[in-house]
């Protein structure tokens, strides 16, 4: 069980839940789209912490987005405590 | 003369074996064919080889769809008259796909890109068509066996021109149409070319995406019957079964697994050659879309593939 900071949010996450399904049972406010790594909706920036990342559309996160650390929330599951913030922010 | 009908859809996705399974089991379309980086589907009420082509790609969202048309000259005549308009066309040679024999590929103003085609290898339902059952064998049916590929709906910043192109060019009727309260400007469009609410539609928004892919199925019972097996494969659901204002249709949304949107799409009303244009405004988009809700949701303006 890890725990994640997304802005003035903390929820916890397990390490075969991804980041937008856990933020969801605890109404965290991230932006839910497709939840499967296609729409780029729930894009954030991974300030701090380690993940593994699935399949996710280049149209939406580039290799730019990846080397920038960005990632589709849908598609991180986290293997320590992480911080991620809005990607635009 | 002209277009028959909507024929295909092809679907980029970004791991084709798991959308084969999703497109077989869940949606329960039957596999016809498949190429190196393609796999080929058709519902089992459709005759021709496919309706839907999976193509493996590094990113979501809808290469083209295609509308057959009634006889082999049309091509020419109707590229002519696309190239008037000031599209961008061009020709796809025989066999570019399995089963497909030439088609005319061209650019709408919103990016998106069209094919006409009229040759495709015709294989029949299980049922035939000399003293048919209605329905195939039970061990036929999988999933939500939905009769066919029913619509597209898509987004584009110049919904004008796009509506423009498919009265004037491909002779389609609008069923319906959103405009701002002032009624200045077109932001939805439902267009058809058979006898349903709409076999095509766009809706304001960025060029060149994908809204939904539609498939039919009988009525309001198998779109509860969809939500179930939906969630039971733990399928991503965006809005659970209700009503459109807009077409009268049963529906539910649900996600691909590459984020491409479906719908379970039943009943809605049926056109003809004197249907008027239905006029909704923006202020009454909310219901026109969900009829019971009444209010959009955020996802189904901004999830887009």
């Amino acid at each position: 069980m890890f725990t994640v900071k997304f802005m003035r949010h903390t929820y916890v996450c397990r390490p075969e839940e991804n980041l937008l399904e856990a933020a969801r049972k605890c109404h965290i406010p991230l932006p839910v789209g497709c939840c499967s790594g296609g729409c780029g909706m729930c894009k954030v920036k991974v300030v701090e912490g380690a993940f593994t990342l699935g399949i996710c559309s280049k149209a939406v996160l580039s290799e730019w987005d990846r080397e920038a650390n960005c990632v589709l929330a849908c598609k991180t599951y986290p293997s320590s405590d992480m911080e991620v913030t809005l990607e635009s922010i | 003369m002209g277009v028959i009908r909507l024929g295909r859809v092809e679907l980029r996705v970004m791991d084709l074996e798991k959308s084969v399974d999703y497109y077989t089991r869940i949606i329960g379309l039957e596999e016809t064919g498949r190429d190196e980086e393609r796999v080929y589907l058709k519902a089992w009420d459709e005759y021709d080889h496919h309706s839907v082509i999976l193509q493996q790609a590094d990113s979501a969202g809808m290469d083209h769809f295609g509308f057959k048309v009634k006889r082999l000259e049309d091509l020419d005549e109707l590229e002519k008259k696309a190239e008037y308009f000031g599209v961008f066309t061009n020709r796809l040679s025989y066999g570019t796909r399995l089963g497909e024999g030439q088609a005319v590929r061209l650019e709408l103003p919103t990016g998106h890109f069209v094919e006409l085609y009229h040759e495709i290898e015709h294989l029949g339902t299980p049922m035939g068509t000399l003293n048919p059952h209605p329905f195939p064998e039970p061990e036929i049916l999988r999933g939500i066996a939905p009769h066919r590929l029913d619509h597209v709906l898509l987004t584009g910043d110049d919904i004008e021109a796009v509506t423009r192109f498919f009265i004037d060019i491909l002779d389609f009727r609008q069923s319906e149409k959103i405009m701002t309260v002032d009624g200045e400007m077109m932001i939805g469009s439902f267009l058809f070319k058979t006898n349903t609410a709409h076999d095509v539609a766009f809706i304001k928004g960025p060029d060149a995406k994908l809204h939904h892919a539609a498939f039919f199925v009988d009525n309001w019972y198998d779109v509860l019957k969809a939500a179930d097996i939906l969630t039971r494969n733990e399928v991503p659901i965006e809005v659970t079964p209700t009503r459109h204002g807009i077409s009268r249709g049963e529906t539910i949304y649900f996600f691909d697994p590459s984020g491409n949107r479906n719908e379970a799409f039943a009943s809605g009303y049926m056109t003809y050659a004197d249907f008027p244009t239905i006029t909704w405004t923006e202020d009454k988009i909310g219901q026109g879309i969900f009829y019971h809700r009444r209010a959009l949701i955020e996802s189904f303006q901004k999830a887009l593939t």
